[in-house]
């Protein structure tokens, strides 16, 4: 069994909705992460799936403790990193570092290059001792592919892909062993996107990196994730191995969302059984009771609705050898064949 | 089958500051009735001018229209005079935006805006109008539509604002719709509703729908033919199974190729190196010889004119012989 280097339990974040305005008084709460178990492993990347609104970012942002946990722990070589602050946290983070998905408002347009790749060193200075800094940053810049000259350059002077070279470089400066990337590709070109994805995959290689990996193209999630984790409404639905997930789908939610991924081929439109949902996604503020998809499943029962389902091995499929047996959050989990996504 | 639109060498540019872009460097496509054409191609290709220039709504100055011919239902658009020309939008064509926050009037309620088609081009009442709108709603399948006739766009869902866009571009029975990548600031599942629902609207009323896209998942679920932009010129048309089959560009055979599959799983993409090109400084002959791997001298001097590769494809690469052929 490979070794997690991050174990998250029962994470929970929900950012208090309030009224007034001299006197602010909570009225409810967005239920934005509620209840999320899950590792990561040394060397693999987990792919996060999901649509707008589902959560990701929270995680992401509770995983470096940018946002306080409302409860739960996320262990980081067994050290719970939601209690961490000040040295602690400051010494924890130094190994998690994060790459963000808009390279166009997450640089600092008023900063040159060297100093955005460089300002990691500010806050850790033992890294790399102010003389050579210099170095260190050129040294970057190759690394991910960008010309060492460009140091003193603005960000507005070069294109998406490149400011996405630029926030990974930065993301690289204190030699992190966890790089937690939020949709990094999302805002790129498709020639563009494969070219980033390729940088990230031979960083991997060369740094020894765990990659928490979200996005919601779900293709270019299966081509580089050893695991995948889908989430709906703040909850981990269903999570297993790629192929377990891509090609054996056991939650209905799952199912309709590799259904719903358009193909590449048009030969494949006839032959097609593509599920689509009704109706919107409910508000995190206002969560279906027992399990959150049942307002918009076909297999809902009453039971989904007085119980919530917990993410673990269906009973049907313990002890069985087969890969529909992975931890999936229904009542009624089964195999569908979807004909479909990537 | 009935040409509906003709555009022929079109050419736009943009007088900035900075120089003159060259958004739109000689565009030739045209759309026949119940037919959909995908127009596909990066950011910054030239797909929202094109269209805009159909419409008549470019942003100008800093845009001209330098060159070329748009012909619709026959007539020669860009020889039109407004009035005549604002007759044909909304009636006879009609586009859906990316954004419909943005394309919608925020201090009206959707059940003004939609009634207002009908009293402004119908002179309808507005009783008889706000039951239109009803109904329009209800087609593009919103739920409660009676009750939220008088809400506002903010009041609603993504997916349900790209409805009522397309309940407004509808309104009025046009030929013609252009949708400038009406899904891609939606999710997949909310994506495959609304996908669901144009296509359904198309065929029903037999419209000409060009859909303006940079996803090869979209344009191989719902097209019948495709054009790809590169630079502001149509590189390659062909009917969509054919494409895909055996591109005739290649650019367009880099595009699928960067696709990830299933095979590649763990190995590298295929990437095409580097940038586009600044539409300000274009490369001389074809325009994406920089970054090509089939390109010769010729490619680097001649520009490629769009040559004839059967009865219903092109290509504008002197080389397409070849691409097709390995
Ligand atoms: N700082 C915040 N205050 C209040 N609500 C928030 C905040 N950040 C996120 N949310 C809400 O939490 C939910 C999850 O958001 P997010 O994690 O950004 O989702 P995703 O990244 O999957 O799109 C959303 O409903 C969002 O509006
Ligand atoms: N309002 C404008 N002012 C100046 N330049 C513009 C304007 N609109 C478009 N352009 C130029 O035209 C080019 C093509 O734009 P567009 O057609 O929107 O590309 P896309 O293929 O992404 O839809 C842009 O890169 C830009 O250089
Ligand atoms: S638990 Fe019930 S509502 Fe939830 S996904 Fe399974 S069948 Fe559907
Ligand atoms: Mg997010
Ligand atoms: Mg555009």
């Amino acid at each position: 069994m490979a070794e997690a280097i991050l174990e998250v339990r029962d994470l929970v974040k929900h950012f208090p909705l309030t009224q007034g305005i001299v006197v602010k008084k909570q009225i409810g709460a967005v239920k934005a992460v509620d209840g999320i178990s899950f590792d990561l492993y040394r060397g693999e990347t987990l792919g996060i799936v999901g649509e707008s609104g589902c959560g990701k970012s929270t995680v992401a942002k509770l995983l470096m403790n940018l946002e306080r946990a409302t409860s739960g722990q996320v262990l980081y070589k067994g050290e719970d990193i939601t209690r961490l602050s000040g040295r602690a946290l400051k010494a924890v983070r130094r190994n998690i570092q994060m790459v963000f998905q808009d390279p166009y408002t997450s640089l600092n347009p008023r900063m040159t290059v060297g100093d955005i790749i460089g300002e990691p060193f500010e806050i850790h200075p033992e890294v790399a001792p102010k003389g050579d800094r210099r170095k260190k940053v050129q040294e970057l810049l190759d690394v991910v592919g960008l010309n060492p000259e460009y140091i003193n350059r603005y960000p507005h002077q070069f294109s998406g892909g490149q400011r996405q070279r630029i926030g990974i470089a930065r993301g690289l400066a204190l030699n992190p062993e966890i790089i937690i990337c939020d949709e990094p590709v999302s805002a790129l070109d498709v020639s563009v996107q494969a070219q980033v994805i390729n940088l990230m995959g031979r960083l991997q290689k060369e740094f020894d990196l765990s990659y928490m990996f979200i996005a919601h193209d779900l293709s270019i999630v299966r081509h580089i994730s050893d695991r995948v984790g889908v989430m709906y409404l703040g909850k981990m639905v269903e999570i297993g191995d790629d192929e377990q997930i891509y090609e054996h789908p056991t939650h209905p939610y799952t199912q309709a969302l590799l259904s719903a991924v358009p193909v590449p081929d048009p030969e494949s439109r006839e032959h097609r059984e593509r599920i689509i949902l009704t109706g919107d996604v409910p508000s995190p503020a206002n969560p279906p009771s027992g399990c959150r998809f049942r307002t918009r499943c076909w297999k809902a029962q009453d039971k989904c609705a007085t119980e919530a389902p917990l993410l673990a091995v269906p009973e049907r499929f313990k002890g069985v050898d087969s890969p529909a047996a992975h931890e999936s959050a229904c009542h009624f989990a089964e195999e569908k064949d979807v004909v479909g996504a990537a | 089958m009935d040409t509906l639109l003709d555009v022929r060498d079109l050419h736009v540019e943009f007088r900035t500051r900075d120089g003159v872009a060259k958004a739109v460097n000689g565009v030739n496509y045209s759309v026949n009735a119940g037919e959909t054409l995908a127009v596909l191609g990066e950011s910054g290709s030239g797909k929202s001018v094109t269209a805009q220039a159909i419409m008549g709504i470019l942003d100008s100055p800093p845009g001209h229209i330098t060159q070329g011919k748009i012909f619709f239902q026959g007539a020669d658009l860009l020889s039109l005079h407004r009035e005549a020309r604002r007759q044909v939008r909304g009636a006879k064509m009609a586009m859906i935006f990316q954004d419909a926050l943005s394309a919608l009037n925020p201090v009206l309620s959707v059940g003004d805006q939609l009634g207002e088609m009908y009293v402004v081009h119908r002179g309808m009442s507005r009783k008889d109008a706000r039951a239109r709108a009803v109904e329009l709603m209800d087609r593009v399948r919103i739920p409660a539509a009676k009750e939220r006739v008088g809400d506002y766009p903010h009041q609603f869902s993504g997916g349900m604002r790209q409805r009522i866009m397309i309940a407004m571009a509808m309104a009025l029975e046009p030929d013609l719709i252009i949708a400038d990548e009406p899904t891609t600031a939606l999710d997949v599942t909310v994506q495959a509703q609304v996908m669901e629902l144009l296509a359904e609207l198309q065929r029903e009323m037999r419209m000409g729908l060009i859909l303006i896209t940079h996803d090869l998942g979209v344009v191989a679920d719902v097209a019948d033919r495709i054009a790809v932009m590169y630079a502001g010129r149509i590189v390659e048309t062909a009917p969509v199974h054919e494409i895909y089959k055996a591109p005739a560009h290649p650019y367009t055979k880099g595009l699928l190729e960067s696709i990830p599959r299933l095979d590649l799983k763990g190995k590298e993409l295929y990437a095409i190196k580097g940038l586009p090109p600044s539409l300000i400084n274009i490369p001389p002959g074809c325009a994406f010889n920089p970054r090509c791997p089939m390109a010769q001298e010729v490619c680097r001097t001649d520009v490629p004119p769009l040559y004839k590769v059967s009865q219903t494809r092109a290509s504008a690469c002197h080389f397409w012989k070849e691409c097709l052929g390995d």
